[in-house]
Parts: C-alpha cells; sequence; structure tokens
C-alpha cells in the first residue's frame, strides 16, 4: 500500500528491449512495467503487487535486499541475499540477472526448473508475463528471457495444493521475506517494550505506573479484565500469554502495515500468517479440552441417538475445524481488504492522470483520492485494532469452551 | 495463449497462497513471541498487577478500618465525656447537700449551743438573784437585829422617846 507507486513505473530499461511490440499482445521481454502507450492503469494488479510478500523490503520507492533461502528438491539449499538479482535499488523489483536459475521478478522469487538454463550467475534479458489455460482455468505464467530464448517461470511451493492458484512447484522458499522481517521487527520491538515494562513493574512497585507502562496497562487490562477473566474462568492466568499474544502480535502486525512508505507490509493479510495463528489456537483449544468439552462435542448428552450420530456429532467435529477456520478467514479478509482499498484510493491519481499523461487529472485524482485514502486509513486503524481484539476474543471464548467444567 | 493486455505487475493474489516459508516462520515467530514474552513479559506483568490490586485492596480495607477505629474511639470518648458531666453533676450535687447539711447542723447546734447558754445563763441569774436575796435577808435581818437592839437600848430609857426612835427607824428602813 505504498502510496508512492508512481515512482515504480518509468524506470524503462530500453537496453532489454529486445523484442519490438509487434502487436497488442503486450508480450515484449523487458524488466520495466511500462504500460503500452495509451493502455490504462490496472489499479487490481497493483494493489495485488503491492499486498503480496516480496523478497525485497520497500521503504518508498526504495528496494532493500533480504536474505534469499531457498530449497529446491535436487539441488538442495541455496543461501544468498537477494541483491545477487541486480535488481534496482529504486524500482519495482525486478532482478536482472538469475542466480543460480532463481530469479526475482516483480519483488518475488521464483525459479526456472529448465535445467538446459545455466547455475550461477547469468544476466537476463527481461521477463514477459502471459495468460495460458491450463485445466480449463486461466492462469498467469510468467517467463526469463535469455539467449533468445524464454523460460518458463516457477512461483514457489504453497500450500494451497492449487486451490487458490498455487501449489507444489519445483522449489520452496525459505526466505526471511518481506512478511518475514516485520514479523521479526514486531516480535523484537514487543520484547524489549515489554521487557522493560516488566521491569518498571519490579522497580516501581508500590507507585503508580509510568511512561511506557501506563501507555500499555490500560491495553494490557482491557484484554485481560474484558476478553481473558469473562471467557476463561478461574483458569484465565494459565492462557493469558496465549490470548495477550495473540492480541499484541496481531494488533502490531496490522499497525505496521499502516505505516504509509514503510514497506506497508500485509503480514496478517497473509493466509499462511493468519492460518498459522488459527493452528496454534486450534492446538490450544482442543489440546485443553476437558471431558465436558468433548462428551458435548462426540456424544451430545440428552440427545436422540439417531440424531447425535446423523446429524449432531458430525457438525460438532466439523465445528471444530471451521471454529479457527473462521479465525483465519476474518483476519485475512479484514486486513488484505483495507489494503485493496487504500490503495485503490490512492490508484485514483494514477487512474485520473492516466499514468502521467494527464496534469490535470492527476490532480483531479489527488483532491478526490486524499481524503477518501485519509478517512479510509482511519477507519484500518480502528479495524487494526478490533480485528486483533475480535481473534482474541473469539480464541478466548473457544478455549474457555473447552476448559469448561461440569456444572450441574 | 490469452491475450495479455497492459500487464505491469505480475497480478496474482498471492496472499491467499500460504507459501511453506511463511508458514514455517510465522511457527517459529509466534512460538517465540508466545513463549519469551508471554512467560517473561505478560505472565510477571499480570502478576505485577494482581498484586497492586491486592495491595490496593488492602490499603482501602485498611483505610475503612481505621475509619472504623476512628468513629468508635469518637463515640467512646463521647460517652466518656458524657458519663464525666454525669458525674460531675453528681459531685457538685452530692456536695451542695453535703454543705447544706454542715450548715443546717451548725444552725441547729448553734441553736442548741444558744439555747444552752441562754439555759444556763438564766439558771445563773437565778442563781444569783436567789444569792442575792438571801444577802438581802441575811443584810435585813441584821438590820432588824441591829435595830431591834437599838430598840431594846431606847426603851430602856424613855418611853416616848423610845416610840419616835422606833418611827425614826422605820423611816430609815422605808428608805433602804
Amino acid at each position: 500500500m505504498t502510496p508512492a507507486l508512481a515512482q515504480h513505473h518509468g524506470n524503462e530499461d530500453a537496453a532489454h528491449e529486445t523484442h519490438s511490440g509487434q502487436d497488442d499482445h503486450h508480450d515484449v521481454c523487458g524488466f520495466h512495467h511500462d504500460p503500452a502507450p495509451g493502455s490504462e492503469y490496472d489499479s487490481k494488479q497493483t494493489s495485488f503487487h503491492h499486498i503480496a510478500d516480496a523478497n525485497v523490503y520497500s521503504i518508498g520507492p526504495i528496494q532493500i535486499p533480504l536474505p534469499v533461502i531457498v530449497y529446491a528438491p535436487g539441488s538442495g539449499w541455496d543461501f544468498f541475499m537477494s541483491s545477487k538479482f541486480h535488481f534496482e535499488t529504486i524500482g519495482h523489483g525486478d532482478g536482472h540477472h538469475a542466480y543460480n536459475r532463481y530469479v526475482l521478478q516483480a519483488g518475488s522469487i521464483k525459479r526456472i526448473p529448465d535445467p538446459s538454463f545455466p547455475s550461477g550467475d547469468v544476466q537476463l534479458d527481461g521477463f514477459i508475463t502471459k495468460h495460458e489455460e491450463k485445466e480449463g482455468k486461466e492462469v498467469t505464467v510468467s517467463y526469463a528471457c535469455y539467449d533468445g530464448h524464454e523460460y518458463r517461470l516457477d512461483a514457489k511451493s504453497t500450500a494451497d495444493g492449487g486451490l487458490f492458484g498455487g501449489g507444489i512447484t519445483s522449489f520452496y522458499d525459505f526466505s526471511l521475506t518481506k512478511n518475514v522481517v516485520s514479523m521479526i521487527i514486531i516480535f523484537g520491538l514487543f520484547f524489549f517494550v515489554f521487557r522493560r515494562i516488566t521491569k518498571a513493574y519490579k522497580e516501581r512497585d508500590g507507585m503508580a505506573p509510568k511512561g511506557i507502562q501506563s501507555f500499555f496497562e490500560p491495553i494490557f487490562l482491557f484484554i485481560q479484565d474484558e476478553v481473558a477473566k469473562p471467557f476463561l474462568g478461574d483458569k484465565w492466568e494459565k492462557y493469558l500469554p496465549f490470548i495477550m499474544s495473540l492480541f499484541f502480535f496481531i494488533l502490531g502486525l496490522n499497525l505496521w502495515g499502516q505505516i504509509p512508505f514503510f514497506g506497508g507490509a500485509n503480514v496478517t493479510g497473509n493466509l499462511a500468517v493468519t492460518l498459522i495463528l488459527a493452528v496454534f489456537t486450534f492446538f490450544v483449544t482442543n489440546l485443553s479440552g476437558k471431558k465436558h468439552y468433548w462428551e458435548h462435542v462426540l456424544w451430545m448428552p440428552g440427545v436422540p441417538a439417531g440424531i447425535k450420530a446423523v446429524i449432531l456429532t458430525p457438525v460438532e467435529i466439523l465445528g471444530l475445524f471451521i471454529k479457527p477456520f473462521t479465525l483465519m478467514l476474518r483476519l485475512f479478509a479484514n486486513i488484505t481488504a483495507g489494503h485493496i482499498v487504500v490503495l485503490s484510493f490512492v490508484g485514483l491519481i494514477f487512474l485520473f492522470g492516466k499514468m502521467g499523461g494527464s496534469m490535470g487529472g492527476s490532480i483531479g485524482g489527488v483532491v478526490i483520492s486524499v481524503p477518501l485514502t485519509i478517512f479510509m486509513m482511519s477507519i484500518e486503524l480502528l479495524v487494526a485494532f478490533i480485528q486483533a481484539f475480535v481473534f482474541a476474543i473469539l480464541a478466548a471464548s473457544y478455549i474457555g469452551a473447552a476448559i469448561e467444567e461440569e456444572h450441574h | 495463449m490469452a491475450v495479455l493486455e497492459n500487464m505491469f505487475f505480475l497480478a496474482e493474489f498471492t496472499p491467499i497462497r500460504p507459501a511453506w516459508g511463511l508458514l514455517f516462520w510465522t511457527t517459529i515467530i509466534f512460538f517465540l513471541f508466545w513463549w519469551l514474552i508471554g512467560r517473561f513479559s505478560f505472565r510477571p506483568i499480570a502478576e505485577a498487577l494482581k498484586k497492586r490490586e491486592n495491595d490496593i485492596q488492602s490499603a482501602l480495607d485498611e483505610a475503612k478500618n481505621a475509619r472504623e477505629e476512628m468513629a468508635n474511639l469518637q463515640a467512646e470518648n463521647q460517652q466518656l465525656l458524657a458519663q464525666a458531666r454525669q458525674e460531675r453533676a453528681e459531685i457538685l450535687k452530692e456536695a451542695k447537700e453535703a454543705s447544706s447539711k454542715m450548715i443546717n447542723e451548725a444552725k441547729s447546734r448553734a441553736k442548741e449551743e444558744a439555747q444552752k447558754i441562754v439555759v444556763s445563763a438564766q439558771r445563773e441569774i437565778e442563781n444569783q438573784k436567789k444569792h442575792a436575796l438571801k444577802e438581802v435577808k441575811n443584810e435585813v435581818g441584821m438590820m432588824a437585829l441591829e435595830i431591834a437592839e437599838k430598840v431594846i437600848r431606847k426603851q430602856l430609857a424613855d418611853d416616848a422617846e423610845q416610840k419616835s426612835y422606833v418611827d425614826g427607824l422605820v423611816d430609815e428602813l422605808k428608805l433602804n
């Protein structure tokens, strides 16, 4: 959601223009992403690019290299910095070089599975993206151009099993991506801040809270008294660290992604992150489930056996998975949607300005875009808190239901 | 190959595809977050807050107790004061009674004494009177004897003269 997207467009590298545009198919190899003259700005694609994870960290228009850790079955592990790809520092994140058959396209690492492509550091001619038919579905496939040939690129393996267009490919990316780095920063920040707060509670024992301690205390108390205590009953202290961790981890990342020009990492808007948080919740809930809970899930007392066997038990078992599944989707959808809306509003400037072709249009776009973006970002700040709170309170309610003792 | 228009980004909705690396790192980082910050910060903070809550509660309770004690003390003081006042009143009353009694006693005693004095004075007067009368009687007796002696002596010389002499004596006697 970097509002400085403008800088990404206009770094035309004419040297790599190997093929001239022979038709209206924009299938020209190159590293630039300039639209063909007269073509329209595509807000959707811009948004999708900016909410995606990346192997570079963008601060404003500046691309910072990140460590790459990749594994390809057959070729083994590779460790290097993404600067090996020779991407432009002020640019869009296309690597001009391939390294060990890995390339960087639009900030994301890809691999050339074709073994005929030379290993090591190789200068590329450019990339090309095509839409192809695959099993009746239209898929987007990228190619790297080298030595007059087009080499098909593999995206990293994903865990969706092809459901969302991903799946297992020729390599796995364990790099410290933009999202991973954001999580490490948030972890480090909270670790440091809460260390200081804990110290303050020890040193200022019996005194009123002060400074950062008094800033976090109401938030901490709110989660403790409004989320942990009401839902978790007597055992709230045991689950408090988990609920607090969920809340502060999500809140920190939500807010981190809201900072303009600072990467705008869409971490909690990435299904992988929310999936893991949901999986943690699932395990904490079901591993602390008491007899009462399992009895209600598997064989609800007071219901005829037939109904139990046919409807209730299957539904309840399904419910065990649906609950964390909704947690995962809710956070993902809210944060991603927020990012897309903000990006779309910012995109109005480019849409109205016809990609810099019309100055008056750009000014008109700014007049409309700025208030809308400010409005949307204010809402997103609220959403950042609400979604962290909702995730925490729902996790607490699921755990609370699991640890509830029979009271007859 | 489909027609491709204006593709300046590889526009795929990748956030919905959970990458294995991100899954892996999220697991590790969230676990560390939970374990390290939870154990070394969230738990101690919750304990510190609980302790402070208890401290505040006990301080409030203490203040309440102190206030109650104060109230009790004040009530006690009031009671003592009232008691003291009553006692003072009683003492004063007793003292008044005692003094009036003493005065009355003194008065009656004085009266008695006076009575006694008067009685004894009367008796003395009586005695003095008797004594005086007795002396007068004795004197008169002596005088009578002297007169009688003188009469007797005159008689012997002259009768007429005797008579005038007796008369003269009687006159003398009357003068006395």
